[in-house]
């Protein structure tokens, strides 16, 4: 596949580069917001917003910005994006804006953003830059979501706020789902961080072995007759 | 583990002591304190201990058999860690609380850092304080059960510890010592007794499989804050009251069994004493400051990430080197 096209940017960015689970990047909000499937999502599409926002701004402003004050520079940009984005989620989506607190302020110093602003944005091209952007951000929402979904399902045994484990009621005699609070509490951002990145690894890993690249859909397996440099099976 | 440690040249002194029967005396000294814990409590108590170690050994054969790993159960030390944990019961908890806890433990906590020699912390007392964080309410439910054979008359449900926490530092509010010593009082399945933990911790002392320097810098240690907290809170010494701290909660099983375990206590002298001092301070913290009536496990899964410290700063000087300058 052609490097830098926007289909090639968001492959990239949720599955071969996914931002939590491969360059384990952007670790706190990660840790900390997962405690539902709900602030997963909401942090994960907040920050994608911020994410294309800032990158097609700083590709555009690329060729301006000197290079000893890039840092202060892009500063500037996300927060002004940040800004905007807080605002906005505290007038229509109050809830959600309560429940992720200072999280939202502290997208500035994000490592995703920052990150993704210094390694593509300020080096390519707007478009590609907007859908690289977009393309991290949703591997980022979808890595969040992830974690929040099972730590709400082992910790409280709902997802997305809905019951799916009818939990045990001992005043009513009621045999149910015990949760398991730990899962819920910093600890079980952990354990379930930890697992998923596993299981992600074994998968990819074993593709690997086979000779099939997982994010390459043009890859029909065996590295022979394939002259793509740059796919992972042939790198592993 | 056995396996670990090749050291080619010869010749050797061979040790009859291997790892598997360092386990197996932990678990035989571990026995008093749990036929104990059977008589006091009844079948429920029995239960659980065989749902505990029973569930640890088969979680330790079974993520062996699926990683294609050698089989380790040989070496017994999942029967301690599954002993141990259902040791740290209370008496009516249901069943699958145990057996949760023991492959927590024996996965999470041992095999997935390397197995036995390899894991940071006690496995035994992570599960506990997982299943502590996670189920609050069923892990400090001491409710009397109608097998409770001892003092059925004079106990009310909590421990001696949640009693004094609820009622604050008053003369009286205590146990008598008498009752403490035999296990005629309210608490997990292990920790009641102190003479039955004694005897268990006669027997490693006896066999060499523990030194008494960490436990007794321990206790010692607790006993002293506890002394001066007494003193400090201007209410006066209260015997009852610093022997209820030390006899009447996990203290002595945990300074005894769980402090001494060999991978997550320094090696060196010295820092065996400062991991003791730790320890008893941090419990003593722990009890009277913190939320909760119990500290001892707290302080040593914590002091349990220190001892990597520890160790570095109390590397003794290598035989030859550091002498007297001229």
């Amino acid at each position: 596949m052609k490097k830098n096209t926007p289909s090639e940017r968001l492959i990239n960015g949720i599955i071969k580069e996914n931002p939590t689970f491969v360059l384990m990047l952007g670790m706190c909000p990660t840790l900390a917001i997962t405690t539902s499937a709900i602030n997963g999502i909401g942090m994960g599409l907040t920050t994608t917003v911020i994410l294309a926002a800032s990158n097609l701004m700083i590709s555009l402003l690329r060729n301006f910005i000197p290079d000893s004050v890039r840092m202060p520079a892009y500063i500037v940009v996300v927060a002004s994006f940040v800004t905007i984005v807080q605002m906005l989620l505290q007038g229509f989506i109050p809830f959600l804006y309560s429940s992720l607190g200072i999280y939202i302020p502290l997208i500035v110093v994000n490592c995703i953003i920052l990150g993704r602003a210094e390694a593509y944005a300020s080096k390519n091209k707007p478009i590609p830059s907007l859908f690289d952007g977009i393309g991290m951000g949703l591997g980022f929402t979808l890595s969040i979501t992830c974690i929040g979904a099972v730590r709400e399902l082992i910790g409280a045994g709902t997802i997305f706020g809905k019951q799916i484990l009818p939990l045990a009621d001992a005043a009513a005699g009621k045999m149910g789902y015990e949760p398991v609070t730990i899962f819920i509490l910093a600890p079980g951002a952990f354990f379930v961080l930890a697992f998923l990145s596993a299981i992600q690894n074994k998968f990819k890993l074993g593709a690997a072995k086979r000779g099939i690249d997982p994010s390459n859909p043009d890859c029909k397996g065996g590295c022979a007759s394939c002259g793509n440099s740059m796919c992972s099976g042939k790198r592993g | 583990m056995e396996q670990m440690l090749n050291v080619s040249s010869n010749p050797h002194v061979r040790a009859r002591m291997t790892t598997a029967k360092i386990m197996q005396l932990v678990a035989i000294a571990l026995l008093p304190a749990a036929i104990v814990g059977i008589y006091n409590f009844g079948f429920k108590a029995l239960a659980i201990l065989v749902v505990s170690t029973g569930s640890a050994v088969l979680a330790e054969w079974l993520y062996d058999h699926f990683m294609h790993k050698p089989n380790t159960i040989g070496d017994f030390s999942a029967v301690v860690t599954g002993l141990l944990i259902g040791m740290n019961m209370p008496a009516g908890i249901p069943l699958w609380i145990p057996a949760l806890g023991s492959i927590f433990a024996i996965i999470v906590v041992k095999q997935l850092f390397g197995g036995l020699g390899q894991n940071f912390m006690n496995p035994a007392l992570a599960a506990r304080c997982f299943l502590m964080i996670s189920f609050a309410g069923k892990m400090t439910d001491f409710s009397v059960s109608d097998s409770f054979k001892g003092a059925v008359d004079g106990v009310t449900g909590a421990t001696p510890l949640a009693a004094l926490r609820d009622h604050g530092f008053v003369a009286g509010s205590s146990v008598p010592i008498k009752n403490l010593l035999i296990g005629n009082i309210q608490g997990t399945i292990g920790e009641t007794s102190v003479i039955a933990i004694l005897i268990g911790a006669a027997i490693l002392l006896c066999y060499k499989v523990i030194s008494a320097r960490i436990p007794l810098t321990y206790i010692g240690s607790f006993a002293v804050f506890v002394i001066i907290y007494m003193l400090a809170s201007g209410k006066g010494f209260d015997v009852n009251y610093l022997f209820t701290h030390l006899f009447g909660g996990g203290l002595m099983l945990g300074a005894w069994f769980m402090a001494t375990d060999y991978v997550t206590s320094p090696i060196t002298v010295k820092g065996q004493y400062v991991y003791g001092v730790c320890l008893g301070v941090l419990t003593g913290i722990f009890r009277i400051f913190g939320a909760s009536a119990e500290g001892v496990s707290y302080a040593i899964i914590f002091c349990n990430l220190l001892v990597p410290q520890i160790e570095r700063f109390t590397r003794p000087v290598a035989f030859g080197k550091g002498g007297a300058k001229k």
